[in-house]
């Protein structure tokens, strides 16, 4: 798929390359934190996040000899501005059957920005279970936290204004990986 | 989409957008706390001049899985039979600051009439012999659910048609995605202007149920409304159920795991023999647990992003 010309705004700042090395460290940091794969589960947020936790357990997988289990979360249903857009559709959330207790959750989205998707996939989590420990993979975080919540791994700490928009493209999703930001006054950034 | 009065009202990317939610909300029931807050702070009403205990509950529930704040109001012992006008009830009602109108009533443009009144969200739960939307979409989404797409699938609707909401619903819901609909009733019980209509629509009426059975891919049996048969449709219930209802005999004829609905409460030995309604092949009950999913998806998406109007 061809790069459409709304996509060569503003700058590259993560190209196929460096996607990869962050997901490959990122992968390494969570074994190194959960000592092993074991009780791990790593739940994507639709839609990015989705692709991107599939892609931490491969690598996780290559090096453990096998895959952690893998999932999605959607929160649409838990945000807390419904009100403020034409209802979404929900998109998929798929726990495996073993559930979510005593594991060790790890959220994984594209960008981490206000942090209330985060907030909002908490909520989510509580109702289908109590899960050991939730921690959050981002591939981006680019600041301006409205909650008090962080992340325990980045890919790539990226300093933005609000003004900005950051864009995060997926072979799964886009046809090809890269990270742009581009101004874009007025626009909502993602996540 | 403001209000849900009538099939006309959606697109085929509406119907769509609905069945999709509905699948997530679907997984809901399958949850240990069977509670999203989509809709917390709202309130629904549920407004029924007419009897109904699946269809007040499945909104109720829908409603409160959102969680919603639903409240029932039934016409029986309330001001309405103390003689105060339709339109002062629901006026009433809506003063005290509630967010959707669930409405049944025995007459036909009810619901629509009182989406003209008021400014909150209005859904009709079955008017008269005219529609009951969410009914027609619950039993579209149980056969999607079985069948796939629909498109070119051949549905066959049997029964009281004169007095149902839920063949007219359901006739313009299945045409709108693509499938062949044959409706058969008694001649006493066949609609007058079937025949203009079924030619507008595209859709086939006929008397002879042993004749339509063999094609179908899917039946849906309607209930005989016991209520609304004082007019001597038909000589007998044991000749009703000879001519149309769905026999044990009548099962050899269908294609072997044909889908079989009935919207509810079902008379059984009349319109379905015990041995039908507890097939295998049955959807009666896949039907109940479908409507509370498509009535979450209804609320969800007449309620969740309404801030402007």
């Amino acid at each position: 798929m061809p790069p459409s010309p709304e996509d060569d705004r503003g700058r590259a700042v993560l190209d196929a390359q460096d996607i990869a090395r962050a997901l490959t460290r990122i992968s390494h940091e969570i074994l190194e934190r959960n000592r092993g794969a074991d009780d791990l589960l790593l739940l994507g947020l639709p839609t990015r996040g989705v692709p991107l936790a599939r892609r931490i357990a491969e690598r996780i997988g290559e090096v453990e000899g096998r895959v952690p289990e893998v999932g999605s979360l959607d929160v649409t249903l838990y945000r807390d501005d419904l009100r403020k857009h034409p209802a979404r559709g929900p998109q998929r959330t798929e726990i495996p059957g073993s559930g979510v207790d005593g594991k060790t959750v790890v959220l994984v989205d594209d960008v981490l920005y206000s942090g209330r998707t985060i907030r909002a996939a908490l909520d989510a989590l509580a109702d289908y279970g109590r899960p050991g420990v939730v921690r959050l993979a981002v591939l981006v975080d680019r600041g301006h936290r409205e909650l008090p919540i962080r992340a325990d791994h980045v890919g790539k700490n990226l300093p933005s204004a609000r003004t900005e928009r950051v864009m995060v493209r997926l072979v799964e999703s886009d046809g090809y990986d890269e990270v742009r930001i581009a101004d874009a006054a007025g626009a909502e950034g993602q996540a | 989409m403001k209000h849900l009065l009538s099939i006309d009202d959606l697109t085929v990317d509406d119907i769509e957008t609905l069945f999709g939610t509905a699948a997530e909300m679907h997984d809901v029931q399958r949850r240990s706390v069977k509670k999203l807050p989509a809709l917390r702070g709202r309130t629904v009403i549920n407004l029924f001049f007419e009897d109904s205990t699946r269809t007040r509950s499945s909104f109720e529930i829908a409603g409160k899985w959102l969680s919603a704040d639903t409240i029932n109001i039934s016409a029986k012992g309330s001001s309405a039979s103390k003689g105060e006008s339709l339109r002062d009830t629901v006026l009433t009602v809506t003063a005290m600051g509630v967010d959707a109108l669930v409405v049944r009533h025995a007459a036909s443009g009810a619901a629509e009439q009182i989406s003209n009144w008021v400014d909150v969200a209005v859904i009709n739960a079955g008017d008269g012999m005219h529609e009951h939307p969410t009914q027609a979409l619950l039993d579209a989404y149980t056969l999607q659910r079985q069948l796939g797409d629909l498109a070119g699938r051949h549905v066959v609707i049997v029964g009281d048609l004169t007095h149902s909401r839920v063949f007219r619903s359901n006739v313009k819901l299945l045409r709108k995605l693509g499938a062949e609909v044959t409706v058969v009733a008694p001649p006493t019980l066949m609609p007058s202007g079937i025949d203009a209509w079924s030619k507008e629509a595209g859709f086939a009426a006929s008397w002879d149920l042993d004749e339509v059975l063999p094609s179908a891919d899917a039946v849906m049996m309607l209930r005989v409304q016991r209520e609304r048969m004082q007019g001597g449709f038909f000589p007998t219930p044991r000749e009703y159920t000879v001519g149309y209802g769905l026999t044990r005999g009548r099962l050899s004829l269908l294609k072997p795991d044909t889908p079989i609905c009935h919207p509810g409460p079902m008379n059984r030995g009349l319109e379905i023999a015990p041995e039908a309604a507890d097939a295998a092949s049955s959807k009666v009950l896949d039907q109940v647990s479908s409507g509370v999913a498509v009535r979450m998806s209804v609320l969800y998406h007449l309620l969740a992003g309404e801030e402007v109007a």
